[in-house]
């Protein structure tokens, strides 16, 4: 056996898992009301770039590829690496499969402070519609979604060190206490603003442009690029977290690091999606069991599988009841609780349990 | 190598090590002993940094152990905690490895993936390299997480190794292999810390015994000295007989009565 071979399979594996993920986006950017067949899209690509002035394509089709479907996937790649890199990395953090970002609060949080800018906007937020605009929302929910997380660490913190199961204890019940102030506000909204709440909760790619793409991408690089440094602190961490100090790894920094790296592109993502469930707990879960749990595997991986998945499922969310749109959240529930299941039961054979 | 001058470290307000020192030499094994609750485990969270003493000294190699960069430590002292569960199933290989880790920055190099295949051997699991770690039973288990920890110090002269209660829950011959190993690893030049319950074991391979009670020290020496039917009163309560064998350079101990069944 040959370890060396065993990081080379990883590569071979990331590089493949990249190429996949291209061929969703290609997919993707072709499917829809407007089609576009493959040599369009080329056709369009060079023409773009100017290496052809062969135009093989009709402006409409030119204008949906570039204004629509384009920012549209590139959100999905940005929102489902960052919930699934998360996910990986904080089931690794918190030595727990059931771990995903949800659970530290960051979508408690930016669902109630979203809730909260739909339904009072006008009583009391106005000022920030009128500095933000369009964003105001989304800004609103990233600013919870950091709240709540601040929160939760804090109650979980003892000199100086974070306990991790008062910290899964902490986000519990935060997230009920947000979840109950949500509840609170939805009883007061409005019908119109009660959609719009409904929409929210259930997720969706839906206001993709140039602008949320571009708004989100700094937060969310740096949880892409931050996170998987710390798989190989993460591997450790798995042999305990004493076990790990004893191996030189600050513990202590760690988790703090993690968290915030974790929840600033959690959070930007949730703020301009919703919110969309499972990814961040699933995809983890089947490189785990089709490969390795390597994290230096399964953090990377996570990010490519995660964008697949989610660019997969808003090409079915736009296009099976079309014109009319699918919350990418519901479906992305729809496929994911099965699979979860499939996963619990294939785990619970693998070890031997309940024969 | 290892100087311990006057610790003392509190919970609260029990006393949970109380002015202890000892030292222990490149090349020796040293062996800690006592009842439930001596403060063994916590003294060895002391030696390994985990937790600070209140006041005393602690210095590795001339130098105060708080002076190290937890990294640094890493690479030349490992530790074999008592209980060791992995929350995420890995290769044995895999895992090994990790042991490797303060020595790599993200890919290991020839030399690492050299001394884990070595340690493998050494240890007698290569066999079964491949296997998930939890699917292994207890004594394989803990052969593997010896072997992680020895990997970790493997080519690191007068290492030092810290083990607490290594044996634990291992059938005779496991404990032996264990502590054969441990016992070589000293030969070789390392500095062996373990925590012991097994007196017998203890005094046929350690080069010096402490003895703990209530974070007390009642002994620290060579075996033949601090293997006395008084001390081992003291520190465990119980009435022992001692045997002389030949074939061992210090008596074995054998429980005569409990004190209760004295009354």
């Amino acid at each position: 056996m040959n370890k060396s071979g065993a990081v080379k399979s990883y590569s071979l594996l990331l590089t493949l898992l990249f190429v996949v993920l291209i061929a969703a986006c290609v997919l993707s950017v072709c499917v829809g009301a407007v089609k576009i067949s493959a040599s369009e899209l080329w056709s369009i690509i060079t023409n773009r770039i100017g290496v052809s002035s062969h135009s093989g394509f009709t402006p409409q089709q030119e204008a949906v590829l570039l204004n629509i479907r384009l920012p549209r996937v590139l959100l999905g790649v940005l929102v489902g690496s960052t919930l699934a890199i998360a996910g990986a990395s904080l089931q690794g953090l918190f030595r727990n499969p059931l771990a995903e970002p949800g659970l530290i609060g960051i979508s408690s949080g930016a669902s109630l402070f979203a809730v909260m800018m739909i339904v009072l906007e006008h009583r009391f937020f106005s000022f920030m519609t009128s500095a933000f605009g369009y964003h105001a929302l989304a800004i609103a929910a990233f600013i919870g979604a950091c709240t709540t997380t601040f929160f939760v660490y804090r109650l979980a913190v003892g000199n100086g060190k974070a306990d991790i199961t008062t910290l899964l204890l902490a986000g519990i019940a935060i997230n009920a206490l947000a979840g109950s102030f949500t509840g609170l506000l939805t009883y007061m909204s409005t019908d119109e603003q009660l959609r719009n709440i409904t929409f929210w909760t259930l997720g969706s790619l839906g206001g993709a442009s140039w602008k949320t793409v571009t708004g989100i991408l700094p937060f969310v690089l740096i949880s892409l690029v931050t996170l998987p440094f710390f798989s190989k602190s993460l591997n450790a961490l798995a042999l305990g977290e004493s076990q790990a100090g004893h191996m030189g790894i600050n513990v202590g920094l760690l988790k703090k690091l993690a968290i915030v790296m974790a929840t600033l592109g959690v959070g930007a993502s949730v703020a301009v999606s919703g919110m969309i469930g499972f990814v961040g707990l699933v995809i983890p879960h089947i490189l785990r069991m089709a490969f390795s749990a390597d994290h230096r595997l399964v953090v990377p991986g996570a990010a490519l599988l995660g964008a697949t998945v989610l660019v997969l499922a808003d090409v079915i969310a736009r296009t099976i009841f079309a014109p009319a749109e699918l919350p990418i959240g519901i479906l992305t529930a729809i496929i994911g609780s099965p699979v979860f299941i499939y996963i619990i039961l294939a785990e619970r054979r693998r070890r031997g349990i309940g024969r | 190598m290892i100087e311990v001058n006057n610790i003392h470290y509190s919970a609260g307000s029990a006393k949970l090590i109380d002015g202890i020192s000892f030292n222990v030499q490149p090349g020796e094994l040293l062996a800690i002993i006592g009842a439930n609750g001596a403060g063994k485990s916590t003294l060895l969270k002391l030696l390994c940094r985990e937790i600070q003493a209140s006041t005393g000294s602690i210095s590795i190699r001339d130098q105060p152990i708080g002076a190290y960069k937890l990294e640094n430590l890493a690479k030349f002292r490992s530790v074999l905690a008592q209980s060791n569960t992995l929350s995420i199933s890995f290769k044995v290989h895999e895992l090994v490895m990790m042991g490797r880790y303060p020595h790599f920055d993200n890919q290991p190099k020839d030399n690492d993936i050299r001394i884990v295949k070595a340690v493998m051997d050494e240890t007698g699991i290569s066999e079964f390299a491949n296997r998930d770690y939890n699917t292994l039973s207890g004594g394989e288990q803990q052969r593997v997480q010896l072997a992680r920890v020895i990997a970790q110090i493997y080519d690191q002269p007068q290492g030092l190794l810290f083990l607490d209660e290594p044996t634990n829950g291992l059938d005779l011959l496991y404990q032996q292999q264990i502590l054969v190993l441990a016992r070589s690893l000293a030969n070789r030049g390392y500095c062996v810390v373990s925590i012991l319950h097994d007196i017998n074991f203890a005094s046929r391979y350690a080069d010096n015994i402490l003895i703990l009670k209530k974070g007390k020290r009642i002994a620290f020496g060579r075996p033949r000295e601090v293997i006395t039917q008084e001390n081992i009163y003291q520190a465990f309560n119980i009435q022992v007989r001692l045997l002389n064998d030949d074939a061992f350079n210090c008596p074995l101990v054998i429980p005569a009565m409990m004190v209760s069944e004295q009354v």
